[in-house]
């Protein structure tokens, strides 16, 4: 049984079809870049995954069970925004991860927030966006999850700052997870991923090895990107 | 060491060429233990499969070994490092020959060059 099960999926928002009959199956130990142009679907595919939205048809497991209370306790999710209380500082959010989530690594985190020269006693709402941004990485990648849901997790930070979240990524990586990535950042993710998912206004066009690509075409997933997506 | 990867070609081939390189060049001493497949991922900023494919066909070519227990380690066999200089000498050496024919020098202007160019560069 893989890790993510996504049985054919459709995705309708009134006549707007988000996900058209998306099918895919992801196993453990990978780190997988989900990419597609704005609003082909990519937000919409995690959050089914998250069990936020749920899918017009198809169905999608986690570990075999759909997307429920028992699937949260493994899955990190990072949103696309943010969804944290923004009054707590980044110590109270701590405590409440902590709370809620058995597989929160909270000296992990506080190491993180530390490297990454956060206030631990500011108030999210006095950061910067980028900063903001940070604090939910930390948080998120402070659990010792099954599933990853990373929902463009390097939009907003600077490139060292991306260089950090993208080692932390890795050096989190173990063979029992699966880490999902959202991003149009391609050139800036695509030597972490073994697989990339393209998405195509809600449909799978590509599922293939990162390496392989490179192999066979000779050119970088970020290129590849540019020639399927071209406008 | 600086880790550089050209876009368009796989990465773990690249990373095989890279370590074949700082093995050759001593970076990597014959016997000396290597760092562990997730700290040279993310040395490198590399997915670990792909950092753990490449040294997996290291040791197929028998330029590292396995200790179960113990971690990876540099080969000691001074055949194996031998044969490894002289491969990759001579593939440099058709790179660079390559180039000076594509701009219309012959072997023999080649040969006299490098000797002219070696004593001139030291």
């Amino acid at each position: 049984m893989a890790r993510i099960e996504i049985n054919h999926i459709t995705k309708q928002f009134g006549n707007l079809t988000a996900l058209d009959s998306v099918a895919l199956e992801l196993e453990k130990g990978q780190i997988v870049g989900l990419l597609g142009p704005n609003g082909s679907g990519k937000t919409t595919l995690i959050k089914i995954l998250n069990g936020l939205l749920q899918p017009t048809a198809g169905s999608v497991t986690i570990n075999g069970m759909e997307p429920g209370i028992e699937t949260k306790k493994v899955v990190a999710y990072l949103p696309d925004r943010n969804a944290l209380p923004d009054y707590m500082t980044a110590s109270q959010l701590m405590d409440i991860y902590q709370d809620f989530f058995a597989d929160f690594d909270r000296q992990k985190a506080e190491a993180m927030v530390d490297d990454l020269g956060i206030d631990r006693k500011q108030p999210m709402k006095k950061m910067s966006k980028g900063t903001k941004e940070k604090l939910q990485l930390c948080l998120v990648m402070a659990r010792q999850a099954e599933v990853y849901l990373l929902d463009e997790p390097i939009g907003g930070v600077d490139p060292a700052t991306r260089d950090y979240i993208l080692r932390t990524i890795i050096s989190n990586y173990n063979e029992d997870a699966v880490v999902i990535i959202s991003t149009h950042l391609i050139s800036d993710v695509e030597s972490v991923l073994d697989d990339v998912v393209f998405l195509k206004e809600g449909k799978v066009v590509l599922h293939k090895a990162a390496d392989e690509i490179r192999e066979e075409k000779g050119e970088s997933v970020d290129k590849l990107f540019r020639e399927v997506f071209k406008c | 060491m600086e880790w550089d990867f050209k876009s368009g070609v796989p990465i773990y081939s690249q990373i095989i060429d890279e370590m074949t390189m700082r093995i050759a060049s001593g970076a990597y001493e014959p016997g000396e233990k290597l760092p562990s497949v997730r700290d040279l991922a993310m040395d490198a900023g590399v997915n670990p499969n792909t950092m753990q494919k490449a040294l997996a066909e290291l040791e197929r070519k028998g330029l590292v070994f396995s200790e179960r227990t113990s971690g990876r380690f540099v080969t000691k066999e001074e055949k194996v490092l031998k044969a490894l200089h002289e491969e990759l000498a001579k593939k440099y050496f058709e790179e660079f020959a390559d180039k000076l024919r594509k701009i219309g020098m012959s072997g023999e202007e080649i040969a006299g060059a490098v000797k002219r160019w070696l004593q001139d560069i030291k």
